[in-house]
């Protein structure tokens, strides 16, 4: 392996409660100050592989090694990490200042030295002057932030957030977000998020982890995971993916009905059916009969396009989004999404005839059929 | 190139390394087993393997039952118990569902009050009601020309009796039932036209269901496990409770006094066990986002509610009453000026004032033994999360004492404590096993209470604490304890109280020097001096009613302390 050795490795972790499998053989590697998020479904294990990091929950099988030390085994007070819950877990009855100083204290350190550690920590999330308040005073983004700061008290190599904005609404969520991600950046702390908030996951994280029952389905940069998803799940839960039944063929793209398309490079055999998937935002729009010579704003090389008809479409603020039939999908509809200049340029409304471009760098296949 | 033997990633699970805060885990959950084993599960066996032996010891199988169901002056009092146990229920749960209806679902004035009122007869031993009825229904009584010629002592009596100290019981479950109802229901029974009455069948009665059987059960096992009422006005009516001590210290014949509390036992465990499932299916009627709901003013309904509440607190305050006032009159009927000489209880038989304080002491110790032992186990079942197998078998321990009659359970402590071969024996006939056995008997209420209270608290503190390098008992102490100050309280007062008025467990167990002032009342009124007993009895209330207050107090001041950081 080139480069510096990743500072937390998972290698084979698995986890079974009876005969459920909640983890199988998970490997992964977090480097130096990355912000990670796990991402999944609820029932996915992403929350009981947080656990299993932070030795609350034993693996089954695997090893886990932190800054070169195998913590396999370690109960979680000789593990080296800080948390953070949804819940927030602050003890109701100290208020912000000893709830905070809780690890400190225990620790031994001098008083005077707890009480400016406390203070620069609250100042670091935004809460100076908070500190005799006791958490039932203060509102739910605020216990977060305290939250933050007694997970982040000890100084800790390791910061995990197990959904930590998911019982907040939706206005203090976004601006947390955004803090907590330049906090991380700032503090350089290697972190791991769980979430089941894909916004959340392309907003932070500098890596995301897919995992669907208790595998992992894809690691990547959000950029990555949006635009090159390596299954349909993973196209799915990350934004919207049209899936429609296609068949391969034998110069490796694909029939759409009996219109072929050209498509990105793909494992599944010629002559299986498969999935032909395209995200709506994608979908090219132009004028009716563009394909035929004369028309205003003919195509030159019309491969990829089909004549198709908006069945409905609604209004989603900054753009619509169109169902669209046509004969080329046979009983599927297609999602596509237009802009509003589109719309207002091309006259675009229901009922309306238009052709449509699925751009070959865009078009992903899949093995399987879709539903 | 890779080798299958040498993979560097064992298939095996971890092996946690030695870790002191989860041996102190495990440590505790296993001592907590063990006390539980000792108090609950061995003095049981005891008692059953008992009423298979002859007076020798010797294994001899089914005989002891069959002589049981040969004597019909014993089996008799199988449906005896059955029968005032029925009675009793009905009356009860009628009168508690009507009482709690009226708290809970009227505009009626003065809720406040009554519900404190109907509340008075837990303050008092079972014994006290059947001394009073004695003053009001018996051969002198003032009243007993509203029975037509019946006698009081038998079946009526203890019918009676029975039904004024559970009534409190059955009214909180009612309460509770009846509080937790959603006014959208209501509201939707409205506007698709339903009639009152139809709304009453549709609506009312399947939202308090499971709060009705709850208190049907409860009913029924505290009348047939009950031994005050029946001791002092049963008279010639034999009921099980009353024939194990008959058994055991009229007649010395242990091995009879176990099969009847075999007999005894069969009921209370299937009521107990029936509740159990019918607890389990009780799913949460009432979602986050339901309305509570407000009854609405309705004239005819509100005053008949407080006709009837009035009547039954007048009642319940008249029974009381009675015990006081005949405690103070000199001689009943004949010299009705009152004075203190009833108090006197140095020249009685039945251990004088020292029986008082010995109450005290045990009721103190039990409260704080009692509270400091049951609250520590349920934490260690409630938060522990290693030896997953040892929780559940404590969990399920935990539960058996509300199953056992304390006459039972007074009668097995003999049989397992007064063995020459237990080590424990030394602990005979002293305050210590007075003390274990009330907790054992009224361990699994006040284990209830804790576990609600300690499920209300997040579950991740003691992860928090961990990740913060704190020992979980830093956090039980600083955080756990302080939180559920409350419950713990109550706990406390729970068990001051059920000690200070319990008689069944105790009468097996006190001696000379440990004589108690609920047994005092027994003892007197036993040998025929009922107004020194009322005077007892009512000494055991005026205790309760201040610990009571004082409680409260505190409470208050308690609540005042924490108001910053306590929401609700």
């Amino acid at each position: 392996m080139s480069g510096s050795a990743p500072y937390l490795r998972l290698q084979g972790v698995s986890k079974s409660f009876g005969s459920f499998t909640a983890l199988q053989d998970i490997a992964l590697d977090v480097h130096e100050g990355e912000f990670v998020c796990f991402l999944g479904p609820s029932g996915c294990g992403k929350t009981t592989l947080l656990r299993i990091i932070a030795g609350l929950e034993i693996q089954s099988a695997g090893q886990i090694t932190q800054a070169g030390v195998d913590i396999s085994a370690l109960p979680p007070s000789q593990r080296d990490f800080g948390i953070v819950f949804q819940s927030y877990a602050l003890f109701p009855n100290l208020n912000v200042n000893r709830n905070v100083a809780y690890g400190l204290e225990n620790a031994g350190s001098a008083r005077a030295a707890t009480a400016q550690r406390v203070e620069e920590l609250l100042a670091l999330v935004g809460l100076p002057d908070q500190g005799t308040k006791y958490p039932a005073q203060l509102s739910g983004g605020q216990q977060q932030r305290v939250a933050l700061a007694r997970a982040l008290a000890m100084s800790p190599g390791l910061l995990l957030l197990d959904e930590p904005l998911s019982a907040l609404d939706a206005q203090v969520r976004g601006h947390l977000r955004h803090e907590i991600k330049s906090l991380q950046r700032r503090l350089g702390v290697t972190t791991i998020m769980v979430t089941h908030d894909q916004e959340e996951a392309l907003t932070m994280a500098d890596r995301i982890v897919v995992m669907d029952h208790g595998v992992v389905e894809q690691v990547g940069t959000p950029l990555e995971i949006y635009r090159e998803p390596v299954s349909p799940f993973v196209a799915n839960f990350i934004g919207t993916m049209n899936q429609l039944p296609c068949e391969v063929n034998g110069t490796g793209g694909v029939k759409l009905g009996v219109l072929s398309i050209a498509c990105q490079d793909h494992s599944v055999e010629s002559g299986a059916s498969a999935i032909l998937a395209i995200r709506p935002e994608d979908v090219i729009p132009h004028g009716a009969g563009a394909r035929s010579p004369g028309a205003p704003d003919i195509i030159e090389t019309p491969g990829n396009t089909f004549d198709a008809r908006i069945e409905d479409m609604e209004f989603l603020g900054s753009f619509f989004r169109a169902e669209l039939s046509g004969q080329v999908l046979g009983e599927a509809h297609l999602l596509a999404d237009f802009s509003i200049n589109a719309v207002r340029r091309m006259g675009l409304e229901t009922g309306k005839e238009l052709t449509v471009e699925l751009p070959a760098e865009r078009v992903r296949v899949y093995a399987g059929t879709a539903v | 190139m890779t080798d299958a033997t040498l993979n560097p990633v064992s298939n095996r699970g971890p092996r946690a390394r030695f870790n002191l805060e989860a041996w102190v885990m495990r440590g505790g959950i296993a001592i907590a087993g063990l006390f539980l084993i000792v108090a609950v599960i061995l003095p049981l066996y005891a008692m059953l393997s008992k009423s298979f032996e002859d007076k020798d010891g010797a294994f001899i199988g089914l005989t002891n039952y069959v002589a049981y169901f040969d004597t019909p002056s014993l089996s008799y009092s199988i449906s005896n118990s059955l029968t005032v146990s029925i009675v009793a229920t009905i009356i009860v749960i009628t009168l508690a569902f009507a009482y709690a209806y009226a708290i809970t679902r009227t505009c009626m004035r003065f809720k406040g009050f009554f519900r404190l009122v109907a509340l008075v007869p837990i303050l008092a031993p079972s014994l006290l009601p059947g001394i009073s009825f004695i003053y009001m229904f018996g051969k002198k009584g003032f009243m007993r020309e509203l029975l037509m010629g019946e006698p009081i002592y038998g079946f009526i009596g203890i019918v009676l009796g029975s039904s004024f100290w559970t009534f409190p019981h059955a009214l909180l479950i009612m309460i509770t039932a009846l509080s937790l109802s959603d006014a959208r229901l209501y509201e939707a029974a409205e506007a698709l036209r339903a009639s009152k009455l139809r709304t009453f069948f549709t609506v009312t009665l399947p939202g308090a269901k499971y709060g009705v059987i709850s208190a049907i059960f409860v009913v029924f096992t505290l009348v047939i496990t009950d031994f005050g009422v029946p001791k002092v006005i049963g008279g010639q009516y034999s009921v099980l409770a009353t024939d194990i001590y008959k058994q055991v210290i009229g007649q010395q014949n242990f091995q009879m006094g176990a099969v009847v509390s075999v007999m005894l036992l069969i009921p209370a465990v299937l009521a107990f066990t029936v509740d159990r499932l019918v607890q389990r299916r009780q799913v949460a009627l009432l979602s986050a986002r339901a309305v509570p709901y407000a009854p609405k003013p309705s004239r005819g309904r509100d005053i008949g509610a407080l006709i009837f509440c009035s009547v039954m607190a007048g009642m319940l305050l008249l029974v009381l009453g009675v015990a006081a006032y005949a405690s103070l009159v000199k001689f009943w009927p004949y010299n009705l000026s009152l004075g203190f000489t009833h108090y006197n209880f140095e020249i009685m038989d039945g251990g004088g004032w020292g029986a008082w304080f010995n109450s005290m002491k045990m009721a103190g110790l039990t409260a704080l033994i009692g509270t400091t032992l049951v609250f520590t186990v349920a934490y260690l079942v409630e938060k522990g999360q290693d030896a997953r197998f040892g929780r559940v078998v404590i969990q399920a321990m935990a539960m058996v004492p509300l199953a056992v009659p304390g006459m039972v359970l007074g009668l097995a402590y003999i049989f397992f404590f007064n063995n020459p071969a237990n080590p424990l024996n030394g602990i005979y006939a002293t305050m210590a096993i007075l003390v274990l056995s009330t907790v054992a008997h009224f361990y699994t209420v006040a284990h209830l209470t804790a576990v609600t209270a300690l499920k209300q608290i997040d579950g991740e503190f003691e992860s928090v604490s961990s990740s913060l390098k704190v020992p979980f008992w830093t956090t039980f102490r600083r955080v756990t304890v302080p939180v559920c100050q409350p419950a713990i309280f109550s706990m406390a007062v729970y068990l001051f109280m059920n000690a200070m008025t319990t008689v069944s467990a105790v009468v097996f167990l006190y001696s000379p020097d440990t004589n108690l002032a609920s047994v005092a009342v027994m003892n007197m009124d036993d040998a025929g001096d009922i107004a020194p007993a009322a005077a007892m009895a009512m000494m055991i209330v005026y205790t309760n009613l201040t610990v009571v207050l004082i409680y409260g107090l505190l409470s208050r001041l308690v609540e005042k302390r924490t108001q910053a950081w306590r929401q609700r």
